[in-house]
């Protein structure tokens, strides 16, 4: 085999392992997965297992006495070991996601335009700042958050827990490199029909923007339904606890009476299972933005 | 590109001069602006192109200066008082205290200077496992999910990234109950014939243990230099005693769910090496090895770089996992800045010192992001010359 049609089918450069390698290769790549895999799956099984059986058998796989008395307490079917507000926190969560990420969307595609292709004054002033801005470290913010929405009368509310999602410099950076890449001719050509500024982004652009989007809410979605340290120092009441917050408490010793694990690894099964959904259906944008990260640096 | 910038500047100009007088042009050296209009000018110009940029960018500008740039401002004002969160910090009534909160940590002996230096230290050999641990098998897993042959990459690979995706409490909840006392990490270990520690309530240090074992030092009484001199009001020995057991599990935890992240990278990386650098060495007959060590390596240096530097930045952040794993225990040795500076704050309810917390961290970690920043940017006009 030349080293061309080699090329041509798309085969490595290099021969292939030797067969007793290659079994070896395929027992170590097994290996690995199971290493990323069996977290989850001790996960699944512990949660329709009893906390004796979860404690007496933590490996294994099939549950000795199968019961969903962790997720009927989940879901206030029982009151047994009195309820967790689960559904609330499923509520909290999905509420400020949808918000969260309708305004990420909107305010970053516009950010993202206007940076791209308005000219205004101060604009390579704002890019630096949107630059340093994204080097701010979040746990740097935790007080600092804190401070801001009790001087503002924000704390401990939903306005409070939203607000300072709206806007996140990541998002603005993915719709600015992909406004750029937008021939310029078919602004050109709206503004011949004398469609204004608004008009030309909002019925011309936007719509041609559908891919990154989608990567935008997505990212945005996972973004603020995974947010924890936000929240943490932004309320206090158990009535905004979301799926975070509420099972970091729920898990870091606020739950008296045993260990329950069953009951916290279906709560962190559940609050896992949205993204999850999101990310094996549309698993190319999460790839997506793991590469940005290479490129916007 | 340049192109481009012309025809703003010819459009721009256009509209400056037609539609809005009052709107100043151009943002400040962005481009030729002066550039006279010299292509066919638009028929119809933009109308206030200025005030529309302003308004696009206005729910970004409210919301960066109002919960990012004052809330900023507010906590450097905060760190210099000794304040309890009780009454108002800006009216004047609490107490300022200058750089005490600072010199608290950093040069007065005390115990706000040995917890702030105990975290240091936990974080330290922190970011000194996670980093290359994480480097290493986010290349590893991208070198296996790479080889074209191998069936079912597409799958390993979603099996690889996917920890990365899912909520770093959730993940957390989960690894807490893998490595309790008779949890499922130990009955694997009690397999091998090996007697698992109690994970998140050993706060002894590995390398103690590990020279402990050797008979090198003695853990529980560490003499001579080791236990004589000390350094911010830590002994050398606690220095030097490595990560106790706790911290080793979120060790583990961050590299296994970081690693698919950074795996990607690699990933494209390594796609992107030119396919005749590979042929050319295969003619000439290398190994696996190295064409590995040759070839491949010195080609994604750049990305291996930005790995590294991503981690180090990421790591001297850790604090979901000690939140729900340990919140600092056993012995404060899974303390860390971050922890610490949220905890004085909201359980200790001193606020100007966990202030002063945050903000060393900040300087920290933005510190280490410049130098990133410049040496990456050094590297990009460097390769542009040699282009």
């Amino acid at each position: 085999m030349t080293v061309k049609s080699a090329r041509s089918q798309g085969l490595p450069v290099l021969g292939r392992f030797p067969l007793t390698l290659r079994i070896l290769g395929y027992a170590l790549a097994v290996a690995v997965g199971l290493l990323y895999l069996m977290p989850f799956m001790i996960q699944l099984v512990t949660g329709f297992k009893t906390d004796p059986d979860a404690a007496a058998h933590p490996l294994g796989l099939i549950p000795t006495t199968p019961t969903t008395a962790a997720y009927q307490r989940l879901f206030g079917l029982s009151k047994a070991g009195g309820g967790v507000p689960f559904l609330r926190w499923l509520g909290n969560s999905t509420f400020i996601a949808v918000v969260v990420t309708a305004g990420r969307v909107l305010f970053d595609s516009m950010a993202g335009y206007a940076l791209a292709r308005l000219r205004f004054p101060g604009r390579t002033v704002l890019f630096g700042f949107i630059l340093a801005v994204m080097a701010v470290p979040g746990v740097a913010l935790l007080i600092p958050r804190f401070l801001v929405l009790n001087a503002l009368g924000l704390f401990d509310t939903y306005t409070g827990m939203i607000l300072p999602l709206m806007v996140d410099a990541a998002g603005i950076f993915i719709m600015k490199q992909f406004f750029e890449s937008i021939p310029r001719e078919v602004e050109e050509a709206a503004r011949v029909d004398g469609a204004g500024v608004f008009r030309t982004f909002w019925s011309i652009v936007l719509p041609m923007a559908r891919p990154a989007l989608l990567t935008l809410t997505i990212l945005s979605f996972q973004g603020s339904w995974n947010e924890f340290t936000h929240f943490l120092v932004a309320t206090q009441s158990s009535q905004y606890e979301t799926l975070t917050t509420g099972l970091a408490r729920m898990v870091s010793g606020g739950l008296g009476g045993g260990t329950q694990y069953p009951l916290k690894l279906a709560a962190a099964l559940l609050s896992t299972l949205p993204v999850a959904a999101l990310f094996f259906c549309f698993q190319r944008y999460f790839v997506q933005d793991a590469n940005a990260g290479a490129v916007k640096e | 590109m340049p192109p481009r910038v012309t025809t703003r500047a010819a459009t721009g100009g256009t509209s400056h001069t037609a539609d809005s007088p009052g709107v100043p042009d151009a943002p400040g050296g962005s481009g030729p602006a002066a550039a006279p209009p010299t292509g066919p000018a638009p028929r119809v110009g933009r109308r206030g192109e200025g005030v529309w940029g302003w308004l696009f960018v206005s729910p970004l500008v409210i919301v960066l200066g109002l919960f990012l740039v004052l809330p900023i401002l507010m906590a450097l004002w905060v760190s210099l008082l000794h304040w309890d969160g009780q009454s108002n910090p800006f009216s004047g009534e609490t107490k300022f205290v200058g750089l005490d909160n600072y010199r608290a940590l950093l040069t007065q002996s005390g115990l706000d200077r040995t917890l702030f230096a105990t975290s240091l230290r936990n974080n330290a050999y922190y970011v000194l496992l996670t980093v290359p641990l994480q480097t290493v098998l986010a290349l590893g897993l991208a070198l296996i999910v790479n080889q074209r042959m191998l069936r079912g990459r597409s799958a390993l690979r979603t099996a690889f990234f996917f920890p990365s995706v899912t909520s770093s409490i959730a993940v957390s909840t989960i690894f807490l109950f893998l490595f309790q006392g008779s949890g499922a990490v130990n009955t694997l270990l009690s397999w091998l014939g090996v007697k698992g520690p109690n994970w998140f309530n050993d706060p002894r240090g590995v390398l103690s243990l590990l020279l402990g074992g050797l008979g090198i030092v003695d853990p529980d009484k560490p003499s001579g230099a080791l236990a004589h001199h000390s350094f911010m009001g830590l002994s050398w020995f606690e220095w030097l005693s490595g990560p106790s057991l706790a911290m080793c599990t979120i060790i583990v935890l961050s590299v296994w769910t970081t690693s698919g992240t950074f795996m990607l990278i690699f990933l494209a990386a390594l796609q992107n090496i030119p396919r005749e650098l590979e042929e050319s060495a295969a003619i000439e007959g290398v190994g696996r090895f190295q064409m590995f060590r040759h070839v491949t390596l010195p080609a994604i240096r750049p990305v291996l770089f930005l790995v590294v530097t991503l981690g180090l930045i990421a790591t001297w952040q850790v604090f979901d996992q000690v939140y729900v794993m340990s919140q600092g225990a056993p012995a404060n040795t899974t303390l860390t800045p971050a922890y610490l500076s949220y905890s004085t704050a909201f359980d200790d309810a001193n606020y100007g010192q966990g202030a002063a917390i945050a903000f060393i961290l900040l300087a920290l970690i933005l510190t280490m992001t410049a130098l990133q920043r410049l040496a990456m940017r050094e590297r990009g006009t460097r390769l542009g010359r040699k282009r």
